[in-house]
């Protein structure tokens, strides 16, 4: 296999990614880790004429943190991010989905925003920022604009990016102090996408799940008073309530299946978590 | 900014196993196929081309990685590692090499290459990786043959006798 022809920019700085899209429009790819646009373009899904590559810009390498959030930029691959000093501090429940995005092979190159830009509807980074409220923030030329995980993700791999907008980073809220985290997934082979993946976040006056792989975006479900007594019948409807559907990995009832027993799984580590 | 031409062919350098070598490649070329056509280091394999099985994998600036999901123009000037770097010399095999012959841990070998870099890469960045971490590492791999515990319990054996090295050092 071998992709379709294309010219290969190699950009020092988002800014002259940024023009190389503003010049060619929706023939340009943006390249970073390569672990989610490799693959397409091997099978020719994608047929860009121009890949422009991020990865050797310095501008893109930044994670920042501050009190109210993470900053993470577009060449940050997920390793580098793992790495990153106190994260399980910092944003408890990325460091607890981490491990299960690809596998040390492919964390070793892919990048975060990559993974948010792809937005596969069991990848687990969307999931995440879906589930902290975080996000993205789009580049067109010198223009930004920001926008909530909830309004980015639109469907089974569609997102509000525009074809000449590029992702600059992703934030992630910092959480409040008090607040418990729970991850959870199924998949066939550890690191292959899941099943169903989970996402539990537990506080004095709120709880929630954030559920993956069934929807074809993130699916997050709020409750303000959650009475433990009635948790098996909050999740059975809302496993009911998801649209899940059979494919080659698993029934759809096996799907409901595992967002009632992984929902539960993940709310219990969230409250062990927050106690 | 560097742009390079789609059907040009571009002079790439790196350095493979520790020694510098040249070659050339469109931009489409993927480091596999680098690798194995343009600079005849056919020890790498190829298997799925989309980065699920495995095979392909190198290690690129000390980190493990899918040579299959990389192109050759974004490692021009990178540090790559192949299985063919492996072995000390030509007469003796590395520890973890020796311990997947003496192990049974491959049958038809496809896989092996890049079970290899990817357990090597591990064992020298934790040199007291246990079964767990190990296990973990495996999972980016598919083996037809063995059924995987063959491989296991090379590569536990070898990271005990590397331990042990590194103590008695
Ligand atoms: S050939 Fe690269 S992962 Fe299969
Ligand atoms: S030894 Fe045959 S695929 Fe692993």
């Amino acid at each position: 296999m071998k992709p379709a022809p294309f010219d290969y920019v190699r950009c020092d700085s988002l800014e002259e990614a940024a023009e190389v899209i503003a010049q060619h429009g929706d023939a340009v790819r943006v390249l970073a880790g390569g672990q989610s646009l490799m693959p397409m373009l091997n099978m020719r899904l994608s047929r860009p004429s121009v890949l422009a590559d991020i990865m050797q810009a310095g501008d893109a390498r930044q994670i920042t943190a501050d009190k109210a959030t993470l900053r993470i930029g577009a060449g940050v691959r997920q390793t580098a991010l793992s790495a990153y000093p106190d994260l399980c501090k910092i944003n408890p429940l990325l460091a607890r989905a981490l491990p299960w995005v690809g596998h040390t092979q492919t964390r070793a190159r892919g990048t975060v925003c990559g993974s948010v830009a792809h937005a596969d509807p069991s990848a687990e980074i969307p999931l995440t920022l879906a589930a902290l409220d975080g996000t993205v923030i789009l580049r067109r030329g010198g223009k930004r604009r920001r926008v909530t995980a909830s309004d980015f993700f639109l469907g089974m791999m569609l997102t509000d990016k525009a074809d000449d907008e590029i992702i600059e980073a992703v934030e992630f809220p910092i959480l409040s102090e008090g607040t418990g985290v729970g991850f959870c997934e199924v998949g066939r082979r550890k690191g292959d996408f899941a099943i169903v993946a989970c996402a539990a976040l537990v506080s004095p006056d709120r709880v929630r799940l954030a559920v993956g792989g069934v929807n074809d975006t993130p699916v997050i479900r709020d409750w303000d008073a959650f009475d433990p007594a009635e948790e098996s019948d909050a999740l059975n409807a809302l496993a009911w309530s998801l649209d899940a559907r059979e494919d080659l990995h698993a029934s759809a009832r096996y799907r409901r299946d595992l967002v009632r027993s992984l929902g539960a799984k993940a709310l219990q580590e969230a409250r062990t978590c927050a106690a | 900014m560097r742009r390079l031409n789609a059907d040009q062919r571009h002079k790439i350098g790196m350095t493979l196993n520790g020694r510098p070598v040249e070659g050339y490649a469109v931009p489409r070329l993927l480091l596999s196929d680098f690798l194995r056509h343009e600079l005849a280091a056919t020890g790498t394999h190829v298997g799925c081309e989309h980065g699920v099985c495995g095979a392909c994998t190198v290690r690129i600036d000390g980190m493990m990685a899918r040579s299959c999901l990389t192109l050759a123009v974004q490692v021009d000037g990178a540090v790559i590692d192949t299985v063919e770097g492996l072995a000390p010399d030509a007469e003796r095999l590395s520890v973890l090499q020796s311990a997947f012959r003496k192990h049974h841990a491959l049958q038809c070998g496809f896989c092996t290459a890049g079970i290899l870099m990817s357990l090597d890469t591990l064992l020298r960045d934790t040199p007291d990786a246990d079964e767990h971490q190990i296990r973990d590492v495996l999972s980016g791999h598919l083996c037809r043959c063995t059924g995987y515990h063959t491989i296991l319990n090379a590569a536990i054996e070898a990271a005990a006798t590397l331990k042990k090295d590194i103590q008695d050092a």
